[in-house]
């Protein structure tokens, strides 16, 4: 009986101890490709590409089966990164999944929301602070310009405002060289 | 050496683990929808359960002996639960082209009875090391021949006109039991 128990558990220990070591040993980081592509896409989470957001659709292009140009946030700079990523040709902006707009953050007209709380639903990056009879508003710096909440609002209170440059988001703008043809 | 050659052929031919002793089923009917799926889930099976064999024996014969046999299933259980993570977490390091191939099929092996089966034939006929490995591969080879070649019949069977109250797995079970007593001619093609 005892050696019965010694033996069961002396396996068990043995069996643990392996699985311990291999899944230290054989630690798989998730699919870099995926991260790598992930990087790459704005994380607007705003499912114009017809996925769930910017990591399902990294995961569908990872897997070979979404094309690269289906992210009108992105735009062709975007397409263009992921080309080179994944070593294709590079194609024009899929127009059926929308068009590459200004980026810009949602704003709330505050006097004219009743505070329905139906965009707080709809806001994949929680960026909307509000509760329900209470006026809402957005938190600009986690907005992401997506949209997704100017559909669902019942009276039409939220508009897209274009991104001003100010100190926090100016950026150098790339140099451009004005070739001349030489012959 | 022919002794060896023998017992294989014995055991993927004349006693299929699948179409003469009826073990592994449930992977037979529920993985052999596809052709690709089948030659994966045999790949991995194969792999499983000839490592599994061999561990089992040396656990059997070092650790159990004959006062401890009661342990076997439970030890077996054990091990091969063990054996099947440790293969996955090594596949998925080392080989992610193999491990995307075997997929979901490589845990699903762990409650696959064949595999528990095996060894437990082997220690009941009293396997030496060698045999032992041999059987469990001879076992594996089999089921994945089996497999393939069941998964074959019910691709063609999809274009099939089949009444309607045998369609589905009702038609396949009958496919089953067709296929084991074809095999039922193997028998008596080796002696052991």
């Amino acid at each position: 009986m005892l050696t019965a128990i010694l033996v069961m558990a002396g396996i068990a220990v043995a069996v643990g101890a392996v699985l311990g070591f291999a899944a230290l040993r054989y630690k798989v980081e998730g699919d870099p490709l995926v991260e790598k592509i992930d990087a790459i896409l704005p994380q607007t989470q705003c499912g114009q590409c017809g996925f769930p957001g910017c990591r399902p659709y990294a995961e569908a292009i990872a897997k070979g089966e979404a094309d690269i140009n289906l992210c009108p946030p992105g735009g062709e700079e975007g397409v263009k990164k992921l080309a080179e990523l994944l070593g294709v040709e590079p194609k024009p902006l899929d127009e059926s999944h929308g068009v590459q707009k200004p980026k810009s953050v949602a704003f709330i007209d505050e006097s004219l929301c009743i505070g329905c709380t139906l965009c707080i639903q709809a806001c994949p990056v929680d960026a909307i602070l509000g509760a329900a009879k209470q006026m809402h508003t957005i938190i600009a710096a986690e907005c992401t310009g997506c949209e997704l909440c100017v559909a669902p609002c019942p009276v039409d209170c939220i508009s897209m405002v274009p991104l001003k440059e100010d100190v926090g988001n100016w950026k150098w703008k790339y140099p451009v060289f004005k070739l001349k043809q030489v012959a | 050496m022919e002794h060896y050659l023998l017992l294989l052929i014995g055991t993927v031919f004349v006693n299929n683990i699948v179409m003469s002793k009826i073990l592994g089923l449930c992977p037979f009917m529920g993985v052999s929808k596809k052709l690709e799926t089948s030659i994966s889930m045999g790949l991995a099976t194969t792999f499983v359960l000839t490592l599994a064999s061999g561990t089992s024996y040396l656990i059997n014969e070092y650790l159990l002996g004959t006062d401890l046999f009661y342990l076997r299933t439970l030890s077996f259980i054990v091990v091969i639960a063990g054996i099947v993570q440790f293969t996955e977490m090594f596949i998925h390091k080392t080989s992610p082209v193999l491990y995307q191939v075997l997929g979901i099929y490589l845990p699903l092996i762990t409650t696959n009875c064949a595999v528990l089966g095996i060894p437990l034939l082997n220690a009941q006929a009293q396997h030496n090391f060698v045999e032992s490995l041999l059987f469990g591969a001879g076992g594996a080879i089999g089921f994945s021949m089996v497999l393939v070649l069941f998964a074959g019949i019910r691709e063609r069977m999809e274009a099939a006109d089949v009444p309607k109250v045998f369609q589905g797995t009702s038609i396949a079970m009958i496919t089953a039991g067709l296929m084991s007593l074809a095999f039922m001619g193997f028998s008596g093609l080796v002696k052991i």
